[in-house]
């Protein structure tokens, strides 16, 4: 295994009485695909959120690289190179979709801006499969679109470490095809990517390793082939009615 | 470029008919000239922040008060331009308190505060002037012509409408933009919201203080109940408004004709003054929500809609 980029240890999360995420541990190593598994609020959004800074811990620490992200604004911590998508996409819905992939261009950590944020925003468009659709309104694009453009702008931040929530969900089986080779390629280029998803197919096919979590604990690591077998999280699974 | 290379030709033009008009005009002429440049610039000021982040402040009274006080309280002991620098400062230092501590509230709440502040700073003024001071009112006598006043304001007026469009071409504005969207996507594409929404409360600030002092030696005399008069904030919010306060032009174009309204209301009905422009401000708020610039847009938008979606329909019979 290669080092690990990103070190989540003891990791909580409080919603009043609620404990979303509890004691949570586990290593992204670099330049690998991570699942982050489990049924229907488990928390796996909520360590996502705690990661990109939409949320701060209750307790524990979250580390890139040695950097401690824990306790960071959600721009300092983009700025160290965690870029990520929403489950339920978030789109800049009064930019067009160039504008989108542009916002991400300009802000991050070398940014870019003018003719050669444009070029480079129409190439991103074209690597997730919309290309020359730059000038239309984002909050035209169909739902599929739509993600497409929020991987886009995930991506045009370069990140170190990206988070990508459900991001296949809802494509149809040759979206998904389509969807999975995408990623696979992002591995190929040394994108190291942690990875919240149900469909079991592209869990299988991207990722190297898995974290199954169920109600708010880490239940199973390590290769996802064997944590998938493991008895423990076929009853979360079966138990939750969400296979 | 064509089109850019026109609009700046007219700017120029239009700058330099005015910057001639007080040789043409009479004292009166004049007179309403710089009380027409100077809320043509409090609402395009207004505009480049509250316009741009959706953030309504009330507060533009407070600034405007405390650049016509620095001018009454230093006028006799700085040089001019030292005045105007330091009435700049203290406008800065307020915006820089108030931001850093209310720039967190959201919606109604900043509304309410900016405009307990303004109160709150008449009182202060008030109290230390009675306590103080010892008197209630300043006088101010400098040796400013109309016409110098005049050309300071339209200067500024001229400065404000440049830094707007060059913001919103730049990563400022496009940050403006993704934050009236989205603040959560802002701050994950490495926004910082807050230091972004300070700069522009500060730099809006600024330019409304400077209204403040350079109007300052008009009165002569003033007092807080005079330059702490928060029409003056309902005044320019409404302008704003009716241009369309996210656009350059629009609260310039907003000002205009509420401003030669609002002179020829207070002349022939003072005793209904108020009441008459809180019907307006209702009116403007229901009838043109995001001012008549965006109410026209849209009506020619649905036009060419319409024309388009006629061959489409068309096309698809066979
Ligand atoms: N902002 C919040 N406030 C209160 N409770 C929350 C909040 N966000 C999540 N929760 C709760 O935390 C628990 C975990 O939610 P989370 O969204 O992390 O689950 P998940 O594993 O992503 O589920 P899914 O697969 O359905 O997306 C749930 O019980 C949820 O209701
Ligand atoms: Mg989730």
């Amino acid at each position: 295994m290669t080092a690990a980029l990103l070190t989540v240890s003891s990791l909580s999360k409080r919603f009043g009485g609620l404990v979303a995420v509890k004691n949570v541990s586990f290593d992204v190593a670099a330049g690998e695909i991570t699942g982050l598994l489990g049924p229907n609020g488990s928390g796996k959004t909520t360590v996502l959120n705690m990661i990109s800074g939409s949320f701060k811990p209750s307790a524990g620490a979250i580390e890139l690289a040695g950097a401690r992200l824990s306790g960071l604004p959600a721009h300092k911590i983009a700025a160290l190179g965690v870029a990520r998508t929403f489950q339920l996409v978030r789109i800049l819905p009064s930019l067009t979709v160039a504008e989108n992939v542009l916002a991400a261009l300009a802000f991050r950590r070398e940014r870019l801006w003018g003719v050669e944020a444009k070029e480079r925003a129409d190439a991103l468009l074209e690597e997730v499969g919309l290309s020359g659709r730059g000038r239309e309104s984002a909050a035209d694009l169909t739902y599929i679109d739509q993600k497409r453009m929020e991987l886009a702008r995930a991506l045009a931040a370069e990140p170190r470490l990206l988070l990508l929530d459900e991001w296949l969900a809802g494509l149809n089986p040759g979206e998904l095809r389509v969807g999975i080779d995408l990623i696979a390629g992002l591995r190929e280029k040394g994108v190291t990517i942690l990875l919240v998803e149900h469909v079991m197919e592209a869990v299988r096919a991207l990722c190297g390793r898995a974290v199954v979590m169920n109600a708010g604990v880490k239940i199973a690591e390590g290769n996802t082939a064997k944590v998938l077998e493991n008895p423990e999280v076929v009853q979360a699974y079966l138990g939750g009615e969400d296979a | 470029m064509m089109k850019g290379a026109f609009v700046w030709a007219i700017f120029a033009l239009t700058l330099a008919v005015l910057a001639a008009a007080p040789f043409f005009l009479e004292a009166y002429g004049l007179g309403l000239l710089i009380g027409l440049l100077g809320y043509v610039t409090l609402a395009s000021a207004w505009g480049l922040f509250s316009g741009r982040t959706g953030y309504v402040s009330l507060a533009t009274v407070a600034f405007f008060g405390v650049g016509a006080y620095a001018v009454a309280a230093l006028n006799e002991v700085l040089p001019y331009p030292l005045v105007l620098l330091v009435a700049a400062l203290a406008g800065l230092g307020l915006a820089l308190a108030v931001g850093l501590s209310t720039l967190r509230l959201a919606g109604v709440y900043f509304v309410i505060f900016t405009f307990g502040l303004a109160e709150l700073v008449r009182q202060l003024v008030t109290w230390y002037e009675i306590n103080v001071t010892g008197t209630l009112g300043r006088y101010i006598f400098m040796d400013l012509g109309p016409e110098h006043i005049y050309w300071q304001l339209l200067a500024l007026a001229a400065a404000t409408l440049f830094i707007t469009w060059r913001i919103d071409r730049s990563r400022l504005g496009l940050a403006l933009r993704v934050i009236a969207d989205d603040e959560v996507v802002a701050a994950h594409l490495g926004i910082d919201l807050a230091r972004t929404k300070l700069a522009l409360f500060a730099l809006s600030s600024v330019i409304v203080t400077l209204v403040g002092a350079i109007q300052a030696p008009r009165w002569t005399y003033i007092e807080p109940a005079i330059v702490f008069n928060p029409t003056v904030s309902f005044l320019t919010l409404v302008m704003a408004l009716l241009g369309g306060a996210s656009r350059l032009w629009g609260p310039a174009l907003g000002a205009v004709p509420l401003f030669l309204l609002f002179e020829w209301l207070s002349a022939n009905f003072p005793n209904h003054y108020s009441i008459l422009l809180g019907l307006l401000f209702i009116a403007i708020v229901f009838a043109l929500p995001k001012g008549v610039f965006a109410f026209a847009e849209m009506h020619l938008k649905t036009r060419g809609g319409e024309k388009r979606i006629v061959p489409v329909e068309a096309e698809s019979k066979p």
